[in-house]
Parts: structure tokens; sequence; C-alpha cells
């Protein structure tokens, strides 16, 4: 701790801080443009500038800049100076200089860091009465729009693309006063980050394009804290809604998890909620029937008849757990095939058996070695790719340290480290996009990347199996591995389903345990495959497949399907066959799939944006999503739905739920492994000051004339039964508890930037803990459970190519699919052969393969890759229109 | 007592002066051009839309009375889809117009807006959109702002410079 003097008042503040983020963290204000609490200080716009005083004699003082300028001990500043405040109101007015007058057309308005920051020095007429720069702006794809002519040159977007997400695309061009933001050329921005430059430039150069399609003020919107459905990070994120539409995705900032970022398919992934093909309406044998009718139809069909359920890796612990009620234990499957059934159980398996901690997302960040077993992150987990990049970027900086460098002195630090990188080991079956942080790459069948975790394992531990027959190159390779990993503190193991091997799971489960032994602090990241995977396998439930089988052999059955295609967890023919043996089979979903088209009863969901629910993430951490808006009549939570359901055939436990928050209690108190979910937000009853928080902003405007073209009488606002949260304007103004910020603002601080208030330390947790409720807590330290069962290595039999997976973090996931900018970026259906397996049957890119696999034909159009090993092949997983089997497993070549 | 008298006495020379009770609706009131009545949408002086839907008037609005949407045409202009006033809540207080930064919303010297159903006083774009400039003849946002527009390019504002040549290295 320092003592410092800020306008002749003494403050304690946390030493080793820049002046700035220390004035912030105090809840002072200072403008600012180019720091970011993730990107650091370059000293770009000098708008932070403070007076700093030699001693308590010194009157004179000196301008400096507060971003710069670490904290010592004694030290006296002054922000108020009349000096330094002329000095910042003159730093906005040149940067106004060449400002447009486009605040009313400009998407950033109403939360314009650079209107805020105007406002906050005073700066108010535009002396300059010269002409204006302006530039021609670039198209940047379906994402992002540029209006280059608002940019203020402080170098954030290119710092955080380039710097810090790892782009490649997104530069500084041109000289002097006239430096360009952009592309070398008008094109997509390659980055899958690329949402984020919305969020991080300060005024309205990049902004998101979704929005422009709709647009809608910040302070119009009506949010609710959320969780992104696109995979199984679960990062959190703030939904916006007006006039009955979900408008925006942005960054909801958790310090344990996503920090002050999103990936690409979590911010503009969400037009599935707003699809024309949406359900909307209940469907009894494709006619639109009303909610009473529909109901009477599920109770004819429920009553006198064997009923199953089928529960759904997208659908929130709320509906699956009722569900499982509503049909009973013996009667509830869990909606995946077997291998991904496996794969969840055995993900829960390794962290509450073995002795590694799954690390939060944010702590991957401060790992000093990782190594990645079969996992291809920036596509299925982008997030931990991202995590990923910082880790490597950010090891070496212990060197600059020594030399009294500290990490948020961002320019000498990149300088000092130049191109040093902390370890990375990749061992992946395709090139990924890490592979250029990589200190090395072993690209390999799943087998082999998985003997080679097992080979690291034994060497950090004897008592872990050991590897035979391992060419030379694998054990040099294992032996650099092993070797790095021991020599570090906090090294991270990070594996997945993504390749849908549980032996690669194994190894990497071994590889952390061997380390724990050896007393590091090693931490294990493990990945799934949809938002709820990791919640719907802490929930007991049987397989997929044993419903099939069950539902084939016997007749007169009904099924109760929730959020769920099952075409993506099974055979076609087999879910076929399954489908018309079922007597009756009822789905409640929102989005129009192969399954619901040949449902008999459809019932229409409400999306996460509708609904209240909890899911799990990959980390174990379970967390909140809130009913953004009312669904239209007709939709509403599956939850709420199967609870009617209940109630209608008389069903004894769900009789006695009646919202959310019933339903929460029991699963808490029923599911063994789920103990802790009804802690995750407060309850409903909770009022701050006697009131609500609201979900709309004070100055929310419209709601006397929105719906008055209806009926010019307003409607009663809804209540919210579920939650302490309001459909209105009115309520508790103050800060709301951290795990129910509907959204970031503070009086001046219109801008994403208000976060910051939101922080006892800037950069750091939320006020009262970042929120999530960590489930999954691994044993003490004690012996390993090592896994055994080391496979052979992999030789490849003529004629058949082992089949994987590729994934792609557009086209892979089935609801962003749905949301058109996304789908605009989806690849054609391929199928990736090695030159030399192309070479031998004389096949050229864009020629038809025709092949086998799991009893499935395909044929497909070629695409030739020098990296992928020779004997396998790949295809994309989970476009539409191109069937899932259940990978790796040999195909046939026809 | 006198003072009862002298009142009488003004009252009836009250009788003696210029009336200002008038005949309505025989005879219509003058009203000042500032005078706050009606609300319309004007256009600029190129007879475009000159509301670019920047929501601000639906904002300043204290009685929450106006709705509208905006969208963009082909070209980058941006306009409102829908502009909705329910004038059954409008209070009249102008701060719409003070907030609008293109004169789009204008209050106008007219009242007579009665209505017996009052689901009719709901007026939309249809309803609002004047073909004139209003009280402030000559402004054209779209002249000052820095977005391309069909018929305005980059540089092509007033005060402008040409869009600079990202490729020149001259000094
Ligand atoms: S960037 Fe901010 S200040 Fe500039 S035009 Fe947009 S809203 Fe206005
Ligand atoms: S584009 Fe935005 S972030 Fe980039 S330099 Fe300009 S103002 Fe800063
Ligand atoms: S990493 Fe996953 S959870 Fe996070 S924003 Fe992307 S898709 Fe959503
Ligand atoms: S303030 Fe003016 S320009 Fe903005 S929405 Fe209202 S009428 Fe249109
Ligand atoms: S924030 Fe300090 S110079 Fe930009």
């Amino acid at each position: 701790m320092a003592t410092v003097y800020i306008d002749n008042k003494s403050y304690e503040v946390g030493a080793g801080k820049n002046l700035l983020e220390s004035c912030l963290s105090l809840g002072l204000d200072l403008p600012y443009f180019c720091w970011h609490p993730s990107l650091g200080s370059v000293g770009a716009c000098r708008q932070c500038a403070v007076k700093v005083y030699k001693d308590a004699d010194d009157k004179k003082g000196r301008l400096i800049m507060s971003c710069m300028e670490p904290v010592a001990d004694n030290q006296r500043i002054s922000i108020q100076d009349p000096e330094a405040k002329e000095f910042r109101e003159h730093v906005v007015e040149w940067l106004m200089t060449n400002h447009p007058h486009d605040c009313a057309v400009c998407d950033e308005g109403g939360a314009c860091h650079l209107q805020d920051m105007t406002v906050m020095t005073g700066h108010n007429y535009r002396h300059f009465q010269y002409k204006k720069r302006t530039y021609q702006n670039q198209y940047l794809g379906p994402f992002i729009n540029h209006e280059m002519n608002r940019c203020i040159q402080c170098y954030r977007c290119v710092r955080f693309y380039k710097d810090y997400a790892g782009g490649k695309d997104l530069d500084a061009f041109a000289s002097r006063n006239q430096v360009y933001f952009g592309r070398h050329e008008e094109g997509t921005l390659e980055s899958e980050f690329s949402g984020n430059l919305a969020e991080i430039c300060p005024t309205g150069v990049f902004t998101d394009k979704t929005l422009k399609e709709h647009y809608t003020r910040k302070w119009d919107l009506t949010n609710a804290p959320s969780i992104c459905q696109h995979c199984s990070v679960g990062c959190n994120t703030i939904a916006g809604e007006r006039y009955g539409e979900l408008r925006s995705i942005v960054n909801r900032y958790n310090g344990k998890v996503n920090g002050y970022f999103l990936c690409d398919r979590g911010r503009f992934g969400y037009g599935f909620v707003n699809a024309e093909d949406r359900i909307r309406k209940p469907r009894v044998r494709h006619e639109t029937v009303s909610r009473e009718t529909v109901l009477e139809e599920i109770k004819r069909s429920i009553l006198g008849h064997n009923v199953i359920g089928i529960g759904s890796p997208r659908a929130s612990l709320q509906s699956n757990f009722v569900l499982k009620a509503l049909v009973g234990e013996d009667n509830f499957y869990h909606g995946v095939n077997d291998n991904e059934h496996n794969l969840g159980d055995l993900v829960v398996k390794i962290l509450t058996e073995g002795p590694a901690r799954s690390l939060p997302l944010k702590e991957v960040e401060n790992c000093d070695a990782v190594f990645i077993l079969g996992e291809d992150l920036t596509n299925t987990a982008p997030m931990v790719a991202l995590a990923v990049r910082q880790s490597v970027r950010r090891q070496p900086l212990q060197h600059a340290a020594k030399n009294n460098i500290v990490e948020w002195n961002d320019a000498a630090a990149r300088e000092f480290i130049q191109d040093e990188k902390g370890p990375l080991f990749m061992a992946t079956v395709h090139t990924t996009k890490l592979d250029e942080l990589a200190t090395r790459v072993y690209r390999a069948e799943p087998d082999n990347i998985a003997r080679l975790g097992f080979a690291v394992a034994h060497l950090l531990d004897p008592e872990a199996p050991a590897v035979d027959d391992l060419s030379n190159d694998e054990k040099e390779q294992a032996l650099q591995i092993a070797n790095t990993l021991q020599q570090v503190q906090r090294p991270v193991i990070i594996s997945g389903t993504g390749c849908g091997s549980e032996i690669i799971l194994r190894a990497a489960a071994n590889v952390a345990w061997a380390l724990q032994k050896k007393n590091k602090a090693a931490g294990i990241v493990l990945t799934l495959s949809e938002s709820n995977a990791m919640g719907l396998a802490l929930l007991n439930g049987h397989r997929l497949q044993s419903a099939l089988d069950t539902i084939l052999n016997r007749r007169d059955d009904t099924v109760i399907i929730l959020e769920n295609d099952l075409y993506r967890h099974g055979p076609p023919s087999v879910v076929d066959e399954f489908m018309k043996t079922c007597h009756n089979v009822i789905v409640v979903d929102y989005l129009n799939t192969p399954t619901t088209q040949k449902a008999s009863v459809v019932v229409p969901a409400g999306t996460f944006a509708e609904s209240d629910g909890t899911v799990v993430n990959n980390e174990g951490r379970a967390q909140r999503f809130f009913q953004v808006y009312e669904p239209a009549q007709g939709m509403q939570e599956s939850w709420r739905w199967l609870l009617n359901i209940g109630a209608a055939v008389d069903h004894p436990r769900l009789a006695a739920w009646k919202n959310f928050e019933d339903v929460t209690r029991a699963l808490a108190a029923e599911e063994v492994l789920l103990r802790g979910v009804e802690k995750v937000t407060p309850p409903s009853s909770f009022r701050m000051a006697g009131q609500r928080i609201p979900r709309e902003s004070h100055r929310y405007s419209g709601r006397t004339s929105m719906n008055a073209a209806i009926n010019v009488s307003e409607p009663k606002p809804p209540e919210d039964a579920d939650s302490s949260l309001s459909y209105t304007m009115e309520g508790y103004r103050g800060q709301a508890p951290s795990s129910m910020i509907p959204f970031f603002w503070s009086p001046g601080w219109n801008s994403v930037q208000s976060v910051n208030k939101y922080q006892d330390e800037v950069g750091h947790a939320l006020r009262d803990g970042d929120p999530g409720v960590r489930l999954l807590e691994p044993k003490e330290r004690g012996a390993a459970p090592y896994f055994s069962g080391i496979p052979e290595a992999f030789h490849p039999m003529k004629d058949h190519l082992l089949m994987v997976h590729l994934h792609h973090i557009y086209g892979s996931e089935e609801l962003s699919n749905h949301s058109k900018p996304v789908a605009e970026r989806i690849p054609q259906p391929y199928v990736m052969l090695n030159n030399d397996d192309a070479a031998e049957r004389r096949l050229n890119a864009g020629d038809t393969l025709t092949f086998e696999v799991e009893g499935q034909a395909f044929a497909l159009p070629v695409v030739i890759s020098q990296y992928l090993p020779k004997g396998v092949a790949g295809m994309p997983y989970g476009l539409e229109g191109l069937t899932i089997v259940e990978l790796p497993a040999w195909s046939i070549l026809k | 007592m006198f003072s009862i008298v002298r009142s009488l006495w003004i009252t009836f020379l009250h009788m003696f002066h210029k009336r200002e009770t008038i005949q309505y609706p025989e005879e219509k009131v003058k009203l000042t051009t500032r005078w706050r009545g009606r609300i319309v949408l004007t256009r600029d002086p190129d007879m475009g839309e000159r509301c670019v839907g920047c929501y601000l008037c639906a904002a300043a609005c204290p009685v929450d009375c106006i709705s509208l949407q905006a969208t963009e045409d082909e070209n980058g202009r941006r306009y409102p889809a829908f502009f909705r006033i329910n004038f059954s809540r409008c209070i009249f207080c102008g701060y719409c117009e003070e907030a609008c930064p293109t004169y789009a919303i204008q209050l106008i010297p007219d009242f007579e807006m009665g209505e017996y159903n009052r689901q009719n006083l709901v007026y939309e774009k249809k309803d609002l959109l004047i073909d004139g400039q209003g009280k402030y003849a000559g402004y054209n946002y779209y002249k000052v702002a820095g977005m391309a527009i069909g018929g305005k390019d980059k540089g092509e504002a007033e005060n402008e410079n040409p869009p600079v040549d990202v490729k020149s290295l001259m000094p």
C-alpha cells in the first residue's frame, strides 16, 4: 500500500499501479481514452493529465500523464488543478477539431466514451474554423461497421486486435495527422474476436452491425444479465430487447470468466431468437392450435401411456430437471449420443475424483505453461483460446518485471520481451490458430495424441502408466514437454470433447494429476460441446441409445423431447424409426428442426432471452440467465410448459412448484452434484431498499407510445414472479448485486467504461464477488487415480481413413447457425484429406469423395491439407444438412 | 366601504374596454410562431425527411409519448421507419423540439386537435410529416454531418476536406 495525496486529501492505494487506475479505483473521475484495464497504458491520447508535485511545498507542479506514472508513496497530485483541467479540455478540443457532426446518426451515441469524456472535461464549443479531415470507410464483413471519420487515433483497436487477440488484418495506416485504422483492403475481419472492437473503440468508428439492423440506443433497451448459449464456456452477457425483439448482446464483465470480452459467435449468434422460422404457436399434427388444445392433447398422450423424457445439453438445468421429475427418474434420458454421454461423465469424474482443479477461464491467463491436447480451442471454445494467448504473452513479463518494467506499461513491456513467448505445447489433429504461438506443435491422430499425453504423465510421475514403442521424435517431444511443465509454477492442461475421444481426456487428466503430485498448482480446463453439457452430465439420467432401444421394443409410448434435435445426436435411420414407432412425440423447442417436423405435438418454448434458467459451464460454474422480456403470446419457458403439463395431469410433485424458485430449490435439494445452484443469485423476494432492480434505464423512452397504435391505454407492465428484476424503469437506482446487473451505467459514464464503477479495484472482481457458484471441486491432494488403458499406436488402414470432426466457430454450433450474420460465414461442407492420401487416390481439391462412416454414406468435395496426418480425414462438425456421426471412426472409401 | 365602491367602479369601466374574448371557432386565435402546439416532422430544403431517427426527442420527452424506429435507406441515409406520438399523453412542453439536433420535430401554432375517441390522438409518421421546413428554414443536417449519404459522399459536406489518401506519404 502507498499513501497518495490527491488534491490534498490522503488516500491509501495499492502499490505498483499507475495513477490513473488508482484514481479510478478510488472512484474519482479522470478522463482517459487509450488506457484500458486489459491493455495497459501507452500514453497515446494525452487525455489523462494530472499535476504532480515534488513535495508539500511545491506549488507549481508539473503536468504528467497519469496512466504512465507509477504510484509512489507520499506522492502529491492534483486532478482539479486549473492548469491540468485546462490541459485536458484542450486535448478534447484538439481531438474534436476533426470530429464529424455525427452523434445523431452515430450508433455509439448514448454509450459513447468520447461523449462522456467531452462532457467531463467541459469542452463544448468548437473554436477551430478550418476544414475537417475525412476518410473513406471499409466494408469489414457482416459483424462490424466502419465509420473512420469518428476516429480519435487512440490506437486501442489495433492494440486489442493485434496485440491482445492476435489478429493480423487490422492495422494503422498512413502517417502524421492522417492515421487510418482499417484493413489493408476491404474485406471481412478475420479475427474471432472482432466484435470486441465495438466495445474497445471509445468512439463510433467500430460498431455492431447487427444492432444497426434494428438500431436502438442503449438507454432504450430492456436488459437482463444473461449467459452466452453458444459454447460450454458460459461467458457472461447482457442481452437487450426492444419492441419484442432481441437486439444486442454485449459483454457483462465477470472477473473469473470472460473479463471484458466475448467471441463473435457469442456476440452475433443471437439472431436465432428473432428468426422467422421459429416456433411461435403450439402445433398438433402440423395444425396451429390454442394453448388449451395443446395441453389437452398432451394430457391425452400422457395419461395411460408409458412416457419417457429426453433432455438436452442446450436446455437449462431447470427445464431438464422438471422434465425428469415429470417422467420419473427411470424414464429420463440425456439427449446426447453415447459418445458425448461418456465424455460428459468422464469430465465430471476427472474434475471431482482427481486432485487437479478446474481453472476459471481468467486464471488461465496467469498460467505460465500450457499444454493443449486435441482441442481446436479457437473453434470450440474461442474465449479459452484468447485466454491461452494471454498466458503466452504474459509469461515473459516475469522477466520484464525483474527489470522494473511493470506489466501495465504496455509499450515498454512489449519492447522488452520482443518475440519471447511463454511455453505452449499443442497436440492436435489439424492446424489451429494457436499454432503460431506454440513452442512446439505435435500433429497426430487422436490415439497418438493421447499416447503423447500418457508419456508426458509417465515422465512426470513414474507411477503413471508408461507408453511403449514411442517413436524417437515422440519421446523427445514428451521429454521436452515434461521438462518444461516441471520447471514452471502454474501449468495448465487443456483438453476437451471436440475430438470425441475419451482417451485424450484421460491422458490430459494423467498429466494434470502427475503435475499436482509434483506440488505444482496445476490446473485443468476441459471444454464440452454445448452451453449446458456440463449441467446435463451432472444431472443423473440414462443414455439416449437406451431410450431409442426401449421404444423400438415397446409400442404405444409417448416421448417428450426437450429443446433437442435428435438428428444431431443419433443416426438418422434410427431416429426416423424411433419417431415412427413412438405413439406420440411431443417436442418442446423454439427452433424448427428435423425433429419438430416429425413431432405430433410441438410446444413453443422461449429461448434464453425469454426464459430464466441456470446453466453450468465447463469449469463447473453454475450461472444464471434472466428473462429479458416476456415472449409474445403462446411462448413460454420450457420448464413452465412442463409445469403446466404436470398440472394438467395432476402430477403429484410438479403441482407444488409454481415458479422458477420452487423448481430451483427442489433441484438443489434432490440432485447431489448440483447442491448450491440456488445460491447463484439472490432469491426472487430480494429487494434493494424495498424495490426491485429495473431492467430499463431511467431514460427509457416511449413507454406511453410504443403500444399506442394497438391500444392507447397502456397495458400494465408484467410482474416478474421468477426474479427480483422489474420489467420497467422503476426500481432501485444503485448498483445491483453482481450476479444480477442488468446493465452497466454510472452518472457521467454512459459507455461500457462504466464497469470501472462496479469494481473496487479497476480490472478486478465485481464489487460483491464475481458471479457464479462453483459446483465441482477436486479431491484433496492424494493418490491420483491414474487412468490406464493406453491405446496402440495409430496404423493407417487400407481403403479406410480415420474420420475425425473438424470444428468451425461459425457452423458447428446449432443455435448461432440460425443467425443471419453468422450464417454468412459458415463454410460449405467438405472432406479434408492429407495430400499423400489424396494423391494415392488421384483426388484433386474439389473432386467428390464418396465414403461411408458409421453406416452413413457421404459424398463431399475434397479439401487437401498437408497438415492432416496420413490415414486421417476430417469433416466439419454440425453444418446444416450434414449428418452428425459419432467420430472418430473408420470410414470406408468407395 | 370605499374599497367596495372603487372595485365596482373599476369593473364598470371595463365595459368600455376593448374585448379580449373572441368568438371561437368562428373567429380564429392569433398565435405566435413560437406557440407550442401540435407537433410536426419537417423536411430539409431538399425535401428529404429531416428526422434521422436519433431518439433524442423520445429520450427528452418527460411523459415518454414518442416512440420510433430508426432505419437506413440503401445509401446510408437514416430516417424513422415509424414515428409515433401519443398526443393523449403529450404535455406540449417542447422538450423534444429542444432536443432535436436536426430541427426535424417542431411544435407549431395549432391546438385544434380535439377528438371524441382517445385512440385517434395517436399520430403516426404519415400524420406528422409535413412538406416543408417549418420554423427553421435552410438547415440541412446531412450537409454538416460526416456520414456519406446518397448524393453526398465523404468530404463533400460543409467544411470538409476531401478524403485522406491513405497511401500518400507526403508530409
Ligand atoms: S463517436 Fe461519440 S462523439 Fe463521435 S459522433 Fe459518435 S456518439 Fe458522437
Ligand atoms: S478506431 Fe477507435 S479505437 Fe481505433 S484509434 Fe480510432 S478511436 Fe481509437
Ligand atoms: S467463448 Fe463460448 S460462451 Fe464465450 S462468447 Fe464465445 S461462444 Fe459464447
Ligand atoms: S430528435 Fe429529431 S432527428 Fe432525432 S428522432 Fe427526434 S425528430 Fe428525429
Ligand atoms: S489514457 Fe493516459 S495518455 Fe491516454
